[in-house]
């Protein structure tokens, strides 16, 4: 594997390899608590912080760990910091961590923090590991800012509860129910797929024109 | 008896797990290629998810009152043992099963549905009996929208679709229109 530099490391999880939108990881959280951009935020920001704490601990532990049972041993880290933020958001926060309802203990099992300590933290130092996982938390963040903002946005007329639109705007309710979830994820990477078909036509090398002799001979 | 049975509608067709709740979301959309395969990883859910209730209710039952703060640990802890215990056992017991099944049951662990399931049947308070057929329901329910969702798939890939659509993009829009059609369930509860 190609050393890769400590710039890459953090900017690379932003947009280049998404957790979300191009990896496709930890598409439940995405999906189901982006109605609103709150509990969009809250949800980015509490898995930021479990992949963050984690990455950094098993970076740290991770001549200590035996082979064997290392994913037990992830997950197990994993937990222990999901524990601590549900805490500290039912405490700080309790409306928010209600309305998320069982998917705060579910970053536990957000293939984003696991993937990243198997891939990752388990294999590099402990400055890159955190690097890695700054970029990666990033990225998971603006995704669902644009998710909860699209869906708020549009389901609901609001941006952070606050009105946007004026008094005649008809809300679209559908975007903030469970189908509005699977609509804007689609609709983003339809997008994405048109922006990449886009550039890989303006790199493809240029026709001959008509009537030009190759070295094989006959005409192209 | 008639609460079990509204349990267990609720949890298959008007809170979905897969379409309403957005649980087990990855094999939804990772192993919705074929039919045979959706079958297969449905069934392998629905054998973990009625486990995993019946120890849910054993733990709630006996440790969990002492230790609430290793509720998620324990969880996640017990699935995983028992998912590698199942796989132990269907392995020297049915070995044809097992290559049925495959690579599906360790991946099971980290299905977010499982560890779902055990959450929310905790939340509700839901004992025994309850989180049996709750656990059935949605497991059904899983079964049921990875098998439509596969047979679309089945019959889009001889569609012919613009480039940018193949892909995600596309199944993620198909998901959408099929919990579209599952929110017409919601009707079914009067009160």
């Amino acid at each position: 594997m190609r050393k890769t530099t400590p710039q890459e490391d953090l900017l690379r999880g932003i947009w280049k390899e998404n957790p979300v939108l191009v990896q496709l990881l930890g598409l439940c959280p995405t999906l189901a608590v982006t109605g609103s951009v709150e509990n969009a935020l809250t949800m980015g920001i509490a898995t930021f912080f479990v992949l963050l704490g984690s990455s950094i601990l098993v970076s740290t532990f991770k001549s200590v760990i035996p082979k064997e049972v290392r994913i037990s041993a992830y997950i197990l880290v994993i937990a222990t910091f999901v524990t601590i933020a549900d805490l500290v958001l039912h405490a700080v926060v309790p409306d928010i961590h209600k309305s998320l309802g069982p998917f705060v203990p579910l970053i536990v099992v957000n293939c984003i923090i696991l993937g990243r300590q198997e891939a990752f933290s388990s294999k590099n130092t402990v400055a890159r590991s955190t690097l890695d996982a700054l970029g990666t938390g990033f990225g998971f963040i603006i995704t669902m800012m644009i998710m909860g903002s699209v869906r708020e946005l549009l389901g609901n007329g609001t941006f952070l509860n606050h009105p946007v639109f004026g008094s005649h705007f008809e809300p679209w309710v559908i975007m903030v129910l469970p189908p509005g979830g699977f609509f804007t994820l689609g609709f983003i990477l339809l997008a994405i797929g048109w922006k990449k078909e886009r550039e890989a036509e303006t790199v493809k090398p240029r026709r001959w024109p008509h009537g030009v002799t190759t070295e094989v001979g006959g005409t192209v | 008896m008639r609460d079990l049975f509204w349990i267990f509608i609720s949890a298959m067709l008007v809170n979905n797990f897969t379409l309403v709740l957005f649980l087990g979301l990855c094999p939804f959309l990772g192993v919705s290629g074929k039919v045979s395969t959706a079958v297969r990883m449905g069934a392998a859910n629905i054998f973990v998810l009625v486990i995993t209730s019946l120890t849910v209710s054993l733990l709630n039952k006996w440790v969990l009152p002492y230790a609430p703060y290793l509720q998620l640990i324990s969880f996640i802890v017990v699935i995983a043992s028992l998912v590698q215990i199942v796989e132990m056992v269907i392995k020297k017991v049915s070995p044809g099963l097992f290559r049925e099944l495959g690579i599906f049951l360790p991946l099971i662990t980290t299905n977010c549905a499982i560890l779902g399931l055990a959450i929310l049947q905790t939340n509700r308070g839901y004992g025994f009996v309850e989180g049996l057929s709750f656990a059935v329901g949605a497991g059904l329910g899983l079964t049921l929208a990875l098998v439509l969702m596969a047979s679309i798939r089945e019959t889009l890939e001889l569609a012919d679709v613009p480039g940018i659509a193949k892909g995600m993009g596309l199944v993620l829009i198909v998901a959408g229109s099929l919990s579209l059609a599952f929110m017409g369930f919601a009707g079914l509860f009067s009160s």
